[in-house]
């Protein structure tokens, strides 16, 4: 839809509850959002499930810029909430979605923003079954929380703390794409660099269906392939030997990253993956995720080790510890 | 040129008398961990971090200042994310905003123009704190406020030259055998200025890159060279003899050079940068700071500094002083030789 006034504003009546909230709730976001379940428009939604284990999660998304190459908020929201419902084995099904609206924000960026994310979803094979809005004075910002839920078929035992001594680390593609992304629109560095922000699911289903065992798995967002890695080691009460050589960092951002003094293992993505599979089935799980779109990068980096932390062997045959992050790193990037 | 394998062979079983390489730049103590250099090494050479982070010799009254300023109405502080957590006297500027200091952390001072110039009822204080390579560009910053009569934007200065503090270590403490020259900071003012260093007190100096290679070749050399006064540029693609003259004459005509107060090590003359002459009315009083608090009981950090302790030799260390609370100056920059450190050393 085309707002025929580009000035068309979000007001604090718009988060009321009266005309004005059912005036966007008509014109915006039920065009965009429609199912079944939704179209019922009762207080909460009703859904039937099987038996068996479900995962579930929230997430809440107030990256700045709402819009950046490759991706935006809306985008985002969806993806972040379906990568950690997959990283537990679970198939995404039902997710949730809360507007938070700055007075001031225009129809014409919330329309951008909920349309993505219905394309996302539908994309992703998740349903929004619910959500909300409110409205907060400010400046015309935006931020989303999304809760998913999703069913963990039989017999998938996927779990931080599965970690063994032997094991397989791989990653599903190149380090740090997000973060230098953003971080470009914030310093407004114009380069080839893009957001690989994506849904994961559909890579993580392809694992299984190939018969393959992954022990554990963690999208790896803010704080980087060094700290997620910190974070199943914790778990598992192991060690994680990574080799430098094989990190895979685009020419780009390790040039971006040099320049502004950072650290790629220390950026974030919001759509690669850490897989840890048996030792044995290593070499099948990287052509398999090298066979899918989203992970033609990806790459062997590692062995989980008997110890603690996380290592790196330097490319000189040099050993150092690789400490989980500390402090904020950079903020408001999912 | 000696092939890689045959240096890394020969500094690994190295037996000779025990050596001391200090490094003054913050960046070499980065990227000789980053390399995994330590664990290449021979036990019996040891690299020491030296003076080389600009953020932990700068004194505590000058975060205060910092904190002050920036809960004067009107005014806003403007820093690089590396100084948001360095304690002063009472607080750092990150516990200062929890109660309405006004901080904005910077990714290039050049930001600050756009800002002050549709801002003008603020005033903008940029913390400058660095090593010649960071000089010039507060100074390129300064030259366009000039032009563009920006009168809303001040420097509180905590500018300082390598040279004078590495001379301060010799003369006070003789345990060091060489140095690594920092790569950056030399771009800017040339290798010839360690040579009277070096001839004084009979120190191989070597100006060093930052890839491994690099590092290691910089290693042998000053290995090579036990006991002569002696410096060797091997960043030649980088720096050169005298330097970068545009920067040098930008950084001369902008600062002048006067006492300054490291933390640690106390006043060290002619070894700070001053806003003078035109760019003086810049100043936020920056000559005026001169206190630095007594470190905690029990923190090492001076030591550290000139290099008679290593960080893991403080009782402090990782245990009352983490880089999430941080006790002494060493370990609250990224650059600090015990924040290092202490990413590595941690179990």
């Amino acid at each position: 839809m085309v707002w025929k006034d580009e000035k068309m504003k979000i007001t604090m009546a718009h988060g009321s509850g009266g005309t004005a909230s059912h005036q966007l709730m008509e014109e915006i976001f039920a065009p965009y959002f429609h199912n079944p379940i939704l179209d019922l428009r009762e207080d909460a939604a009703i859904l039937s499930m099987e038996k068996g284990n479900y995962a579930m999660s929230t997430d809440t998304f107030v990256v700045t810029p709402l819009f950046y190459s490759g991706g935006d908020i809306g985008k985002l929201s969806v993806c972040g909430t379906v990568n950690d419902l997959c990283c537990m084995g679970a198939r995404p099904q039902y997710m949730t979605c809360g507007f938070i609206l700055e007075e001031g924000l225009s129809f014409e960026v919330l329309e951008r923003v909920v349309k993505s994310m219905a394309g996302t979803a539908k994309g992703a094979g998740i349903r929004l079954v619910a959500g909300d809005t409110k409205v907060i004075d400010g400046q015309g910002g935006l931020y989303i929380n999304t809760t998913g839920i999703g069913r963990i078929p039989e017999g998938r035992q996927v779990r931080g703390a599965n970690l063994a001594p032997g094991d397989a680390v791989l990653v599903t593609g190149v380090l740090g794409e997000h973060h230098a992304t953003i971080l470009s629109h914030r310093m407004n560095i114009e380069n080839q660099i893009q957001s690989d922000n994506a849904p994961l699911n559909g890579l993580v289903e392809a694992l299984f269906d190939a018969k393959l065992h992954p022990k554990a798995m963690r999208d790896i967002t803010r704080g980087g392939l060094g700290t997620v890695l910190h974070e199943l080691a914790q778990s598992s009460k192991a060690g994680v030997l990574i080799e430098e050589e094989k990190l895979p960092v685009s020419p780009a951002v390790q040039g971006f990253a040099e320049i502004l003094g950072l650290d790629p293992l220390y950026m974030g993505n919001e759509g690669k993956l850490v897989v840890v599979v048996p030792w044995e089935e290593r070499e099948r799980a990287l052509s398999l995720i090298r066979s899918q779109e989203l992970g033609r990068e990806a790459a062997l980096v590692g062995q989980v080790i008997q110890g603690e932390g996380v290592e790196l062997k330097t490319r000189l045959g040099g050993t150092r510890r690789v400490p989980p992050l500390v402090g904020e790193g950079l903020p408001r990037i999912c | 040129m000696k092939h890689p394998q045959d240096i890394l062979e020969r500094l690994k079983r190295y037996d000779g008398p025990p050596l001391r390489i200090m490094e003054v730049c913050g960046t070499h103590t980065a990227a000789l961990f980053r390399h995994g250099i330590h664990s290449l090494l021979s036990p019996k050479i040891q690299l020491i971090s030296g003076p080389g982070c600009p953020v932990c010799v700068t004194p505590t009254q000058y975060i205060d200042r910092l904190v002050e300023i920036a809960l004067t109405p009107h005014h806003q502080v403007w820093t690089f994310g590396d100084m948001m957590k360095v304690p002063g006297e009472e607080e750092s500027l990150s516990q200062a905003m929890g109660r309405g200091a006004r901080v904005h952390m910077m990714y290039s001072p050049f930001q600050v123009l756009e800002e002050a110039a549709e801002n003008r009822d603020t005033i903008f204080v940029l913390a400058a704190v660095g090593f010649e390579t960071t000089t010039p560009i507060y100074a390129q910053v300064l030259k366009e406020a000039e032009e563009r009569r920006l009168e809303n934007i001040r420097l509180l200065t905590s500018l300082k030259q390598i040279t004078p503090a590495m001379e301060w270590i010799l003369s006070h403490r003789n345990t060091i055998d060489g140095f690594l020259c920092p790569g950056h900071v030399s771009a800017v003012v040339g290798w010839e200025v360690y040579q009277p260093l070096a001839k004084a007190y009979q120190k191989p100096m070597v100006v060093a890159g930052f890839t491994g290679i690099h590092l290691l070749q910089a290693i042998d050399r000053l290995l090579e060279y036990q006991g002569e006064g002696v410096v060797f540029n091997d960043y030649p693609g980088v720096v050169s003899d005298k330097g970068n003259p545009v920067a040098k004459s930008l950084m001369e005509e902008v600062f002048r050079p006067d006492e300054a107060v490291w933390r640690g090590l106390g006043a060290i003359p002619q070894s700070g940068w001053y806003l003078g002459g035109t760019y003086g009315k810049y100043d936020m009083g920056s000559f005026a700071i001169r206190k630095d608090k007594k470190l905690p009981a029990g923190c090492l950090c001076r030591e550290v500094i000139i290099g008679d302790n290593t960080p893991i030799e403080c009782a402090a260390f990782g245990k009352n002083c983490t880089p999430e609370s941080p006790y002494g100056p060493c370990m609250v920059s990224e650059e600090g030789a015990c924040g290092i450190w202490y990413g590595r050393m941690r179990k």
